[in-house]
């Protein structure tokens, strides 16, 4: 039976992580690869780097770290963040991801969807979505709104139209961020969640305002997502991915718990 | 050495990655001599079924791979590498390589899973394994380990062959074949500790091979 992922996500500028991240023990709390090698010997299941770098000689240390992660974590991950064309995926792809990420992009040039799709493969194109609540209407029947550049940039387009849209042109995955929820803790968006999830027939990740491993298990069985992306509740030391996952199995949630 | 047959699929460097970290040596080629000079060759595999005939053929690799097999070679087919092995797929209606009896099937969407939801396409994520029989490459491998999948058609090869199976709207076969010609639907490359396990017996078996030789 296939298991639901838990996957953390890494923010990265210039090579290093963004976010001060914390641990108990002795891990070098700025470094993605040893970060990416902490997780995946922890039991995550895919890792997320989210790569906020404006600058191209960023990009290209960014293609570095991929190179690394590749070479020492053998676990899938995905790269997003300032891919715009079918080059930018084949270099992230050719360094060792196996799959990439794209957001604004997509809403901007949605062939960039179908382009991906149709050069490396449906598995390999991750679509992600900032989404925020709004009062329903005509252009929005569902109140959902995809938003972009961090969630400052209103689009005017209906979040479950939007879904249905990129698994048309050839999207493998949605991950689904709600941007009312991100930083909140106070649990993922269930209902926004679940219509996604009911809309599309690809796996939905649902992301933003994990607080506690109640809100995993919420999103994973009352939210049909089929895994659960988680920031702060891990880097922090909250909880280990072990915790979650023990947790997560003692609600009767299928989750990998050898590795 | 191993060699990792060079026909562009999508995941042969990630092939190369997990075995250098295990201090494997090998090497990305289609050269005759050295697949023919290796101890065992990994048959990798992302892609459409239809695309990668069609490269094989043009690379006329269809027939080296038959000789090397007839060699004796041991050999281990990875995903697409894996459902090609078969007679024919489904994916783009294809007549594949026919080294096993067998053909490859698209999941059907209306299948459902343990929760009764509809399936969802491809099989994606990590799954666990049934062995029905002795396998050498799951030597040392808990049985509550799970592997990497990511298909949308799978291997349906004649029921002899089956080694395990997994469950995704129903049992498939996920590892199949007999010692020295496997095929695996899933990704050991990308199966953390116990993914790397099996490309280490992998290996392992090709040692003793080539040494018994």
């Amino acid at each position: 039976m296939l298991s639901k992922r838990i996957i953390p996500c890494l923010d990265v500028r210039d090579g290093r992580l963004t976010k001060g991240i914390k641990f108990k023990g002795n891990v070098d709390i700025g470094d993605p690869v040893d970060m990416a090698r902490f997780y995946s010997d922890e039991g995550a299941d895919e890792l997320v780097f989210y790569d906020i770098t404006a600058s191209s000689e960023g990009r290209g240390i960014m293609l570095k770290v991929v190179e690394q992660v590749a070479a020492q974590t053998f676990i899938p991950f995905s790269v997003g963040g300032g891919i715009r064309n079918p080059e930018d995926m084949r270099a992230v792809l050719l360094a060792g991801a196996e799959k990439i990420s794209v957001n604004s992009a997509a809403v901007r040039a949605p062939e960039i969807i179908s382009q991906g799709a149709a050069a490396f493969g449906s598995q390999c194109i991750v679509v992600g979505m900032d989404v925020l609540a709004v009062p329903a209407g005509p252009e929005i029947p569902s109140g959902y709104e995809v938003v972009i550049h961090g969630g400052r940039t209103p689009t005017g387009m209906d979040a479950l139209a939007w879904a249905k849209q990129v698994q048309d042109l050839g999207a493998g995955e949605i991950c689904l961020n709600s941007i009312d929820a991100d930083g909140t803790k106070a649990g993922y968006a269930l209902t926004l969640t679940r219509l996604v999830s009911e809309a599309v027939s690809i796996p939905v990740i649902a992301s933003g305002g994990a607080g506690n491993p109640e809100h995993l298990a919420d999103a994973l069985t009352k939210g049909l997502a089929s895994a659960a992306l988680v920031a702060s509740i891990v880097h922090y030391g909250a909880y280990s991915i072990r915790e979650l996952k023990d947790f997560l199995a003692g609600r009767g949630i299928k989750v990998r718990q050898v590795w | 050495m191993l060699t990792i047959l060079d026909y562009e699929a999508g995941n042969q460097t990630s092939v190369r990655r997990a075995l250098d970290h295990l201090n494997i040596p090998c090497v990305i080629t289609a050269d005759p001599g050295l697949l023919k000079d290796a101890q065992g060759v990994i048959f990798p595999g992302v892609g459409a079924a239809g695309q990668a005939m069609a490269e094989l053929r043009q690379k006329k690799l269809d027939v080296l791979l038959r000789d090397l097999i007839d060699q004796g070679k041991p050999l281990l087919g990875i995903c697409v590498g894996c459902q090609i092995l078969l007679d024919y797929s489904e994916e783009n209606d294809t007549q594949t390589l026919g080294f096993f009896s067998g053909q490859c099937r698209r999941f059907d969407p209306r299948w459902r899973d343990e929760d009764g939801r509809n399936l969802i396409i491809p099989h994606m994520g990590w799954n666990g394994l049934r062995a029905v029989a002795d396998c050498i490459l799951l030597e040392d491998i808990s049985e509550e380990a799970e592997f990497y999948f990511v298909h949308s058609y799978f291997p349906v090869p004649a029921q002899e062959l089956v080694l395990a199976t997994t469950f995704y709207g129903r049992e498939f076969a996920s590892i199949f074949g007999r010692p020295g010609l496997w095929a695996v639907q899933f990704h050991p490359e990308k199966s953390g500790r116990p993914g790397l396990r099996l490309l280490s017996n992998f290996y392992e078996y090709c040692r003793e091979m080539s040494h018994a030789q």
